[in-house]
Protein backbone atom coordinates (compact mmCIF):
# COMPACT_ATOMS: atom_id res chain seq x y z
CA UNK A 1 0.00 0.00 0.00
CA UNK A 2 2.48 2.80 1.34
CA UNK A 3 5.55 3.74 -0.46
CA UNK A 4 6.95 5.26 2.48
CA UNK A 5 10.82 3.88 2.26
CA UNK A 6 12.91 3.50 5.20
CA UNK A 7 16.25 5.31 5.21
CA UNK A 8 19.32 3.74 6.72
CA UNK A 9 21.92 6.45 7.56
CA UNK A 10 24.81 5.48 8.67
CA UNK A 11 25.21 6.82 12.20
CA UNK A 12 28.30 8.77 11.07
CA UNK A 13 26.38 10.44 8.59
CA UNK A 14 23.19 11.37 10.79
CA UNK A 15 25.15 13.84 13.33
CA UNK A 16 24.63 13.48 16.86
CA UNK A 17 23.44 16.55 18.22
CA UNK A 18 21.54 17.39 21.49
CA UNK A 19 17.82 16.75 19.59
CA UNK A 20 19.16 13.67 18.31
CA UNK A 21 19.91 12.55 22.11
CA UNK A 22 16.85 13.10 23.56
CA UNK A 23 15.12 11.77 20.38
CA UNK A 24 16.63 8.41 21.76
CA UNK A 25 15.97 8.95 25.36
CA UNK A 26 12.33 9.59 24.48
CA UNK A 27 12.24 6.07 22.92
CA UNK A 28 14.59 4.44 25.52
CA UNK A 29 12.30 6.33 28.63
CA UNK A 30 9.31 4.44 27.14
CA UNK A 31 10.81 1.17 27.21
CA UNK A 32 12.48 2.15 30.66
CA UNK A 33 8.70 3.18 31.90
CA UNK A 34 7.37 0.04 30.62
CA UNK A 35 9.75 -2.18 32.79
CA UNK A 36 8.91 0.22 35.90
CA UNK A 37 5.01 0.00 35.51
CA UNK A 38 5.51 -3.77 34.96
CA UNK A 39 7.35 -4.32 38.10
CA UNK A 40 4.84 -2.35 40.38
CA UNK A 41 2.22 -4.37 38.68
CA UNK A 42 3.62 -7.63 39.86
CA UNK A 43 4.44 -6.25 43.22
CA UNK A 44 0.80 -5.28 43.54
CA UNK A 45 -0.35 -8.41 42.15
CA UNK A 46 1.90 -10.05 45.10
CA UNK A 47 0.55 -7.29 47.70
CA UNK A 48 -2.76 -7.84 47.16
CA UNK A 49 -3.49 -11.61 46.21
CA UNK A 50 -4.87 -12.77 49.48
CA UNK A 51 -7.08 -9.90 49.71
CA UNK A 52 -8.54 -9.66 45.72
CA UNK A 53 -7.00 -6.42 45.34
CA UNK A 54 -9.43 -4.92 42.54
CA UNK A 55 -8.08 -3.29 39.47
CA UNK A 56 -7.78 0.28 40.15
CA UNK A 57 -5.91 -0.17 43.52
CA UNK A 58 -3.47 -2.54 41.60
CA UNK A 59 -2.95 -0.36 38.13
CA UNK A 60 -2.29 2.60 41.30
CA UNK A 61 0.29 0.39 42.44
CA UNK A 62 1.53 0.01 39.31
CA UNK A 63 2.02 3.57 38.20
CA UNK A 64 3.21 4.80 41.30
CA UNK A 65 4.43 2.27 43.98
CA UNK A 66 3.79 4.29 47.18
CA UNK A 67 2.33 3.42 50.45
CA UNK A 68 -0.20 6.12 50.43
CA UNK A 69 -1.94 4.58 46.82
CA UNK A 70 -3.02 1.68 48.58
CA UNK A 71 -3.87 2.87 52.50
CA UNK A 72 -7.47 2.76 52.07
CA UNK A 73 -7.27 -1.37 50.37
CA UNK A 74 -7.39 -4.05 53.29
CA UNK A 75 -3.97 -5.38 52.63
CA UNK A 76 -2.38 -7.09 55.63
CA UNK A 77 0.99 -5.56 56.39
CA UNK A 78 1.70 -2.36 54.58
CA UNK A 79 5.48 -2.38 56.21
CA UNK A 80 7.03 -4.47 53.63
CA UNK A 81 5.88 -2.35 51.12
CA UNK A 82 6.97 1.07 52.28
CA UNK A 83 10.79 0.06 51.56
CA UNK A 84 13.48 1.55 50.44
CA UNK A 85 13.05 -0.55 47.69
CA UNK A 86 9.61 0.44 46.78
CA UNK A 87 10.52 4.19 47.40
CA UNK A 88 13.26 3.89 45.16
CA UNK A 89 11.56 2.50 42.36
CA UNK A 90 8.78 4.95 42.50
CA UNK A 91 11.73 7.79 42.88
CA UNK A 92 13.45 6.39 39.63
CA UNK A 93 9.76 6.53 37.70
CA UNK A 94 9.11 10.12 39.03
CA UNK A 95 12.34 11.04 37.36
CA UNK A 96 11.86 8.91 34.36
CA UNK A 97 8.40 9.87 33.43
CA UNK A 98 8.94 13.36 34.57
CA UNK A 99 11.86 14.05 31.96
CA UNK A 100 10.12 12.10 29.50
CA UNK A 101 6.98 14.61 30.26
CA UNK A 102 7.95 18.10 30.26
CA UNK A 103 10.53 16.94 27.37
CA UNK A 104 7.21 16.08 24.95
CA UNK A 105 6.00 19.60 26.33
CA UNK A 106 8.67 21.39 24.99
CA UNK A 107 8.34 19.22 21.68
CA UNK A 108 4.31 20.29 21.74
CA UNK A 109 4.90 23.84 22.36
CA UNK A 110 7.74 23.92 19.80
CA UNK A 111 4.69 23.01 17.18
CA UNK A 112 2.75 26.39 17.95
CA UNK A 113 5.56 28.87 19.41
CA UNK A 114 8.44 29.27 16.50
CA UNK A 115 9.91 32.79 17.81
CA UNK A 116 13.55 32.23 19.09
CA UNK A 117 12.82 34.05 22.12
CA UNK A 118 9.51 32.26 22.86
CA UNK A 119 11.36 28.80 22.49
CA UNK A 120 14.00 29.78 24.57
CA UNK A 121 11.53 30.76 27.44
CA UNK A 122 10.03 27.61 26.89
CA UNK A 123 13.05 25.86 27.36
CA UNK A 124 14.34 27.62 30.56
CA UNK A 125 10.42 27.32 32.19
CA UNK A 126 10.50 23.46 31.09
CA UNK A 127 14.39 23.19 33.63
CA UNK A 128 12.82 25.07 35.96
CA UNK A 129 9.34 23.15 36.40
CA UNK A 130 11.29 19.57 35.91
CA UNK A 131 13.67 20.47 38.85
CA UNK A 132 10.61 21.79 40.87
CA UNK A 133 8.34 18.65 39.86
CA UNK A 134 11.05 16.46 40.56
CA UNK A 135 12.18 17.66 43.96
CA UNK A 136 8.24 18.10 45.41
CA UNK A 137 7.73 14.41 44.22
CA UNK A 138 10.62 12.65 45.99
CA UNK A 139 10.15 15.21 48.92
CA UNK A 140 6.09 13.70 49.14
CA UNK A 141 7.37 9.94 48.19
CA UNK A 142 10.07 10.07 50.86
CA UNK A 143 7.80 11.43 53.92
CA UNK A 144 4.49 10.12 53.24
CA UNK B 1 15.57 27.86 15.77
CA UNK B 2 13.20 30.63 13.85
CA UNK B 3 11.25 28.35 11.90
CA UNK B 4 8.33 30.03 10.43
CA UNK B 5 5.15 28.45 9.86
CA UNK B 6 4.26 27.59 6.33
CA UNK B 7 0.30 27.10 6.37
CA UNK B 8 -2.37 28.66 8.18
CA UNK B 9 -4.06 27.44 11.01
CA UNK B 10 -7.53 27.02 9.23
CA UNK B 11 -5.69 24.89 6.23
CA UNK B 12 -3.89 22.49 8.76
CA UNK B 13 -7.47 22.24 10.74
CA UNK B 14 -8.64 20.53 7.17
CA UNK B 15 -5.68 18.72 6.96
CA UNK B 16 -6.99 14.92 6.70
CA UNK B 17 -4.47 12.37 7.28
CA UNK B 18 -6.57 9.95 8.35
CA UNK B 19 -5.29 6.73 10.95
CA UNK B 20 -1.57 7.90 11.49
CA UNK B 21 -2.76 11.74 12.31
CA UNK B 22 -5.78 10.83 14.68
CA UNK B 23 -3.03 8.69 16.33
CA UNK B 24 -0.71 11.32 16.83
CA UNK B 25 -3.37 13.73 17.29
CA UNK B 26 -4.40 11.39 20.27
CA UNK B 27 -0.68 10.77 21.50
CA UNK B 28 -0.67 14.68 22.20
CA UNK B 29 -3.78 14.64 24.12
CA UNK B 30 -2.91 11.92 26.03
CA UNK B 31 0.34 12.98 26.96
CA UNK B 32 -0.87 16.48 27.70
CA UNK B 33 -3.73 14.77 29.96
CA UNK B 34 -1.17 13.28 31.79
CA UNK B 35 1.31 15.64 32.27
CA UNK B 36 -1.18 17.70 33.64
CA UNK B 37 -2.77 15.01 35.86
CA UNK B 38 1.00 14.43 37.40
CA UNK B 39 1.38 17.62 37.78
CA UNK B 40 -1.72 18.74 39.79
CA UNK B 41 -1.95 14.83 41.59
CA UNK B 42 1.86 15.45 42.92
CA UNK B 43 1.02 19.42 44.36
CA UNK B 44 -2.04 18.26 45.91
CA UNK B 45 -0.66 15.56 47.58
CA UNK B 46 2.39 18.35 48.88
CA UNK B 47 -0.11 20.90 49.59
CA UNK B 48 -3.05 18.88 50.88
CA UNK B 49 -5.33 21.48 52.55
CA UNK B 50 -9.04 22.26 50.55
CA UNK B 51 -7.07 22.24 47.09
CA UNK B 52 -6.23 18.39 47.90
CA UNK B 53 -9.58 17.61 48.90
CA UNK B 54 -11.31 18.83 45.65
CA UNK B 55 -8.49 17.46 43.23
CA UNK B 56 -9.03 13.80 45.04
CA UNK B 57 -12.98 14.48 44.46
CA UNK B 58 -12.08 14.93 40.94
CA UNK B 59 -9.86 11.73 40.43
CA UNK B 60 -12.33 8.89 42.00
CA UNK B 61 -14.74 10.71 39.64
CA UNK B 62 -15.23 7.48 37.21
CA UNK B 63 -15.82 9.78 34.52
CA UNK B 64 -12.15 11.12 34.72
CA UNK B 65 -10.97 7.46 35.54
CA UNK B 66 -12.24 7.14 32.05
CA UNK B 67 -10.59 10.04 30.34
CA UNK B 68 -7.13 9.49 32.44
CA UNK B 69 -6.68 5.87 31.40
CA UNK B 70 -7.44 6.27 28.07
CA UNK B 71 -4.72 9.02 27.92
CA UNK B 72 -2.45 6.69 29.54
CA UNK B 73 -2.85 3.50 27.67
CA UNK B 74 -3.42 4.96 24.48
CA UNK B 75 -0.13 6.56 25.02
CA UNK B 76 1.89 3.68 26.11
CA UNK B 77 0.56 1.48 23.52
CA UNK B 78 1.26 4.21 20.77
CA UNK B 79 4.28 4.96 22.23
CA UNK B 80 5.49 1.34 21.95
CA UNK B 81 4.40 1.57 18.40
CA UNK B 82 6.94 4.32 17.67
CA UNK B 83 9.75 2.95 19.77
CA UNK B 84 9.64 -0.51 17.46
CA UNK B 85 9.21 1.31 14.06
CA UNK B 86 11.98 3.85 15.14
CA UNK B 87 14.65 1.31 16.46
CA UNK B 88 14.01 -0.95 13.97
CA UNK B 89 13.52 1.63 10.75
CA UNK B 90 13.09 -1.11 7.90
CA UNK B 91 9.39 -1.95 9.47
CA UNK B 92 8.82 1.96 8.73
CA UNK B 93 6.73 0.56 6.12
CA UNK B 94 4.19 -1.39 7.64
CA UNK B 95 3.25 1.77 9.82
CA UNK B 96 -0.71 1.36 8.65
CA UNK B 97 -0.29 -2.15 9.58
CA UNK B 98 1.27 -1.49 12.74
CA UNK B 99 -1.39 1.18 13.81
CA UNK B 100 -4.18 -1.93 12.84
CA UNK B 101 -2.51 -3.94 15.55
CA UNK B 102 -2.58 -1.19 18.07
CA UNK B 103 -6.04 -0.73 17.53
CA UNK B 104 -6.58 -4.35 18.02
CA UNK B 105 -4.43 -4.29 21.29
CA UNK B 106 -5.56 -0.85 22.52
CA UNK B 107 -9.75 -1.36 22.06
CA UNK B 108 -10.04 -5.05 24.22
CA UNK B 109 -8.27 -4.01 26.66
CA UNK B 110 -9.40 -0.12 26.85
CA UNK B 111 -13.04 -1.69 26.68
CA UNK B 112 -12.56 -4.13 29.47
CA UNK B 113 -11.19 -1.42 31.91
CA UNK B 114 -14.22 0.96 30.76
CA UNK B 115 -16.47 -2.11 31.76
CA UNK B 116 -15.01 -2.45 35.09
CA UNK B 117 -14.89 1.17 35.94
CA UNK B 118 -19.02 1.81 34.85
CA UNK B 119 -19.33 -1.32 37.02
CA UNK B 120 -17.95 0.35 40.15
CA UNK B 121 -19.61 3.27 39.19
CA UNK B 122 -23.30 1.66 39.31
CA UNK B 123 -22.17 -0.13 42.64
CA UNK B 124 -21.69 -3.62 41.92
Amino acid sequence: MSDTKSRNLPLSKRGLNFEMLMWIFTRLTALAMYALILTGIIGALIMGARTQMNMADVLRWGFMPNATHVQSTNVLDLAPWSTPFWKGLGSLLLLVAASHGVHGLVVVLDDYLVKPRQRQLVRILSIVFLAAMSIIGIYVIWTS
Amino acid sequence: MGLKRNVSLSTALRYRGEGPMLTFILHRIGGLGMVIFVTVHILASFLGGDGGVIANTIYENWLFQIFIFFCALFHAINGLRITILDLWPKLIEFQREAIWVEWAVFLPVYSLAVFVIVRNALGG
